[in-house]
């Protein structure tokens, strides 16, 4: 399983806008990603492309998320999707 | 056939166009309603998974259409509509035999409820997952989607009544004139319909019989809604609308003889500060300290709420701004403060009162509003709602007074308060007339029933009695000052008998700043005094307010 790691870079954290961004990239992704705080359980995990997980996941500016996949492109896939978490798309 | 539906006008008007229904509120489901008869668990999933699939689709169909902060908030809805979690969990209450619309009603409910216990920016998105909630379920059932509804042509907007939700989203190039079957002239219609100048009619009973595409003339004037509209009917509207146009408020309120009538606005924030300075408020009449609490689960800390204040004393330098104390309670309850299961919340405790049952939030806020102060140059009074004896006044004054506010006053909204204004302005140093309470207390008619609209409006006699009494009060008390802070002050008729019995500024809305201005200059203070008897006199609201308008020929001029 490919798993990568980021710190969310939106000042006003994973909230609406942010998170509608992300949703709709996971939504597109090759393979079925999942996300969850840091130090939480695997099983635990939530799907990227749900908005309303996202929002519920509570993740503030700063917040380190764990995102996973499986399958080909998996790498890829968490790569792009972690950068649009580190960036801060309220200050576009 | 010409049909006629009268009504209460409580906003200037005539316009003639077309009527879209506002759509009834969905009804929640049953709680677990079974299956339909004859359906099995896999057709009502693909029942359900179809209707979020439409209501995401026409969604992002809204959002390809709208533009900035109202596009982002609609493409994030369109996704809750499709949110596969949110189905999924669904579908698992289908499976077990629910049907789909208990499924969703469920699912988003929980979503709801843990969006709103992580507080702040989260928690207001939980409305925004149950609307999508009730648009789901409206699509299942096959019925109209909630909320205003969506066309590209302007509209007459025809109503039982509207919600501050609603109100929210209208938008004001798309509506021509709002018509409710209920409602009062305080009701939330009347109050957004003046505050984006539009023509309304209250209390209007029948026109719940108006459908979608019906041709029909709506009078805010007269109070008039009337279908199929003939030649008499086009002249008005045309009239209307070729009405000279208003001159902008100069900033300084004043009759023809130069009789000066202070002009001030109404706000709730600093925004709206700053635009009610644009339009040449002169400083503000009421700021309304409890939209920095609504919606909060606990008392605001003294650094926020200094901000807060700050943000509106920022926009009047050298001006005067009047902080109206929290005034939570009734149609504004606050966790923290308010009792929800009082039976009758508007006579309960609420205003002033709430520093009996929760003393120290008063004290806290006095001491923010003065240090606010102290970091601006806006000069500050401030003022406790829901008085009605002397000694309460007396008390409130001390605490002001004890934060180091110099001028302490009061709200007259409570009959027995401007019966006894004389006493109470000998122990503090100004009142405000709320006649939108005031009207309710005195006629005891429920501000929100449009049953009792006839009752519940401003021209009353025996609420501008009350007025009378309490300037009189301040007569005796050796001449401090009364203003007024009620819808009343924005109608320019009525202004104009406020002025007459002897009010000394008004404060309103800062659309109604043009309208009330230009008026005012067309009269002058003796016959401000010979209308307002007339209006003491009349046997009714309605003839107070016909007998004084036949007097006033530049309301028509203006289209007012």
């Amino acid at each position: 399983m490919a798993e990568r790691t980021a710190i969310i870079g939106s000042r006003v954290g994973l909230h609406a806008r942010p998170a509608a961004i992300f949703a709709e990239a996971a939504a597109e992704a090759p393979v079925e990603v999942t996300i969850a705080l840091q130090g939480e359980p695997v099983d635990e995990a939530l799907d990227a492309s749900s908005i309303l997980s996202l929002m519920g996941l509570g993740a503030e500016y700063g917040t380190t998320v764990v995102l996973r996949a499986e399958g080909e492109g998996a790498e890829a896939a968490l790569e792009q999707l972690a950068a649009i978490l580190e960036t801060d798309h309220d200050a576009e | 056939m010409s049909q006629k539906f009268t009504g209460v006008g409580v906003s200037a008007g005539r316009v003639i166009g077309s009527v879209r229904r506002m759509p009834d509120p969905i009804l929640p489901p049953a709680d677990g309603a079974p299956l339909p008869a004859g359906s099995s668990a896999e057709a009502e999933s693909l029942r359900l998974a179809e209707a979020t699939q439409a209501v995401a689709a026409q969604l992002k169909e809204r959002a390809a259409q709208a533009t900035g902060d109202a596009q982002a908030v609609l493409k994030a809805t369109a996704l809750m509509a499709s949110d596969r979690t949110l189905l999924k969990s669904a579908t698992r209450l289908v499976a077990s035999g629910t049907c789909a619309e208990s499924a969703i009603w469920e699912a988003a409910d929980a979503v709801a409820t843990q969006l709103s216990a992580l507080g702040g920016y989260m928690a207001e998105r939980a409305g925004d997952v149950l609307d999508v909630r009730s648009r789901i379920v409206a699509e299942l059932r096959g019925v109209p989607a909630p909320g205003i509804p969506d066309s590209d042509q302007p509209f007459i907007l025809a109503a039982v009544d509207l919600a501050p939700a609603d109100t929210a989203t209208l938008d004001p190039a798309k509506v021509l004139a709002l018509v409710t079957s209920d409602g009062g002239p305080q009701s939330h219609t009347a109050i957004i319909a003046r505050s984006l100048g539009l023509p309304a009619i209250v209390a209007a009973a029948g026109t719940t019989a108006l459908a979608d595409g019906d041709h029909v003339f709506v009078d805010g004037i007269d109070g008039l809604v009337i279908t199929g509209p003939g030649e008499a009917e086009e002249h008005l509207a045309a009239t209307y609308a070729n009405r000279e146009a208003l001159p902008e408020f100069s900033g300084t309120g004043q009759l023809r003889d130069g009789h000066r009538v202070p002009l001030l606005s109404n706000v709730g924030s600093g925004d709206d500060a700053q635009l009610a300075a644009a339009a040449g408020a002169e400083g503000v009449g009421l700021l309304r300290t409890e939209f920095c609490f609504l919606g909060k689960d606990k008392e605001p800390s003294h650094d926020e709420q200094v901000a807060a204040y700050g943000a509106v004393f920022a926009a009047f330098p050298g001006r005067k701004v009047v902080v109206r104390t929290l005034d939570a309670g009734a149609d504004k309850p606050l966790p923290f403060l308010t009792d929800a299961s009082e039976p009758n919340p508007a006579l309960g405790v609420r205003g002033y009162r709430t520093d009996l049952s929760s003393p120290g939030v008063l004290e806290r806020q006095l001491q923010a509003i003065a240090q606010a102060a102290g970091e601006h140059q806006a000069e500050i009074w401030v003022m406790a709602p829901m008085i009605s004896t002397a000694s309460e006044a007396q008390e409130f004054a001390q605490l002001a007074k004890a934060a180091g506010l110099a001028t302490a006053g009061t709200m007259i909204e409570v009959p027995s308060a401007a019966v006894l204004a004389g006493q109470i302005l000998q122990r503090c140093d100004f009142v405000s007339i709320g006649t939108n309470d005031l009207t309710q207390y005195t006629m005891a008619a429920d501000r929100q029933l449009g049953a009792l609209a006839e009752l519940n409006d401003p021209w009353q006699p025996a609420v501008l009695h009350l007025v009378a009494a309490t300037a009189a009060g301040a007569q005796a008390a050796g001449g401090k000052p009364v203003g007024v802070c009620g819808e009343a002050a924005a109608d320019p008729a009525l202004a104009v008998v406020l002025v007459g019995l002897g009010v000394d500024t008004l404060s309103m809305n800062k659309r109604a700043l043009a309208p009330v201005a230009a008026v005012l200059r067309t009269v002058d203070l003796p016959t401000a005094q010979r209308l307002s008897q007339l209006a003491l006199d009349a046997e009714s609201a309605e003839a107070a307010r016909t007998a004084v308008r036949a007097q006033l020929g530049e309301l028509d001029r203006f289209g007012l």
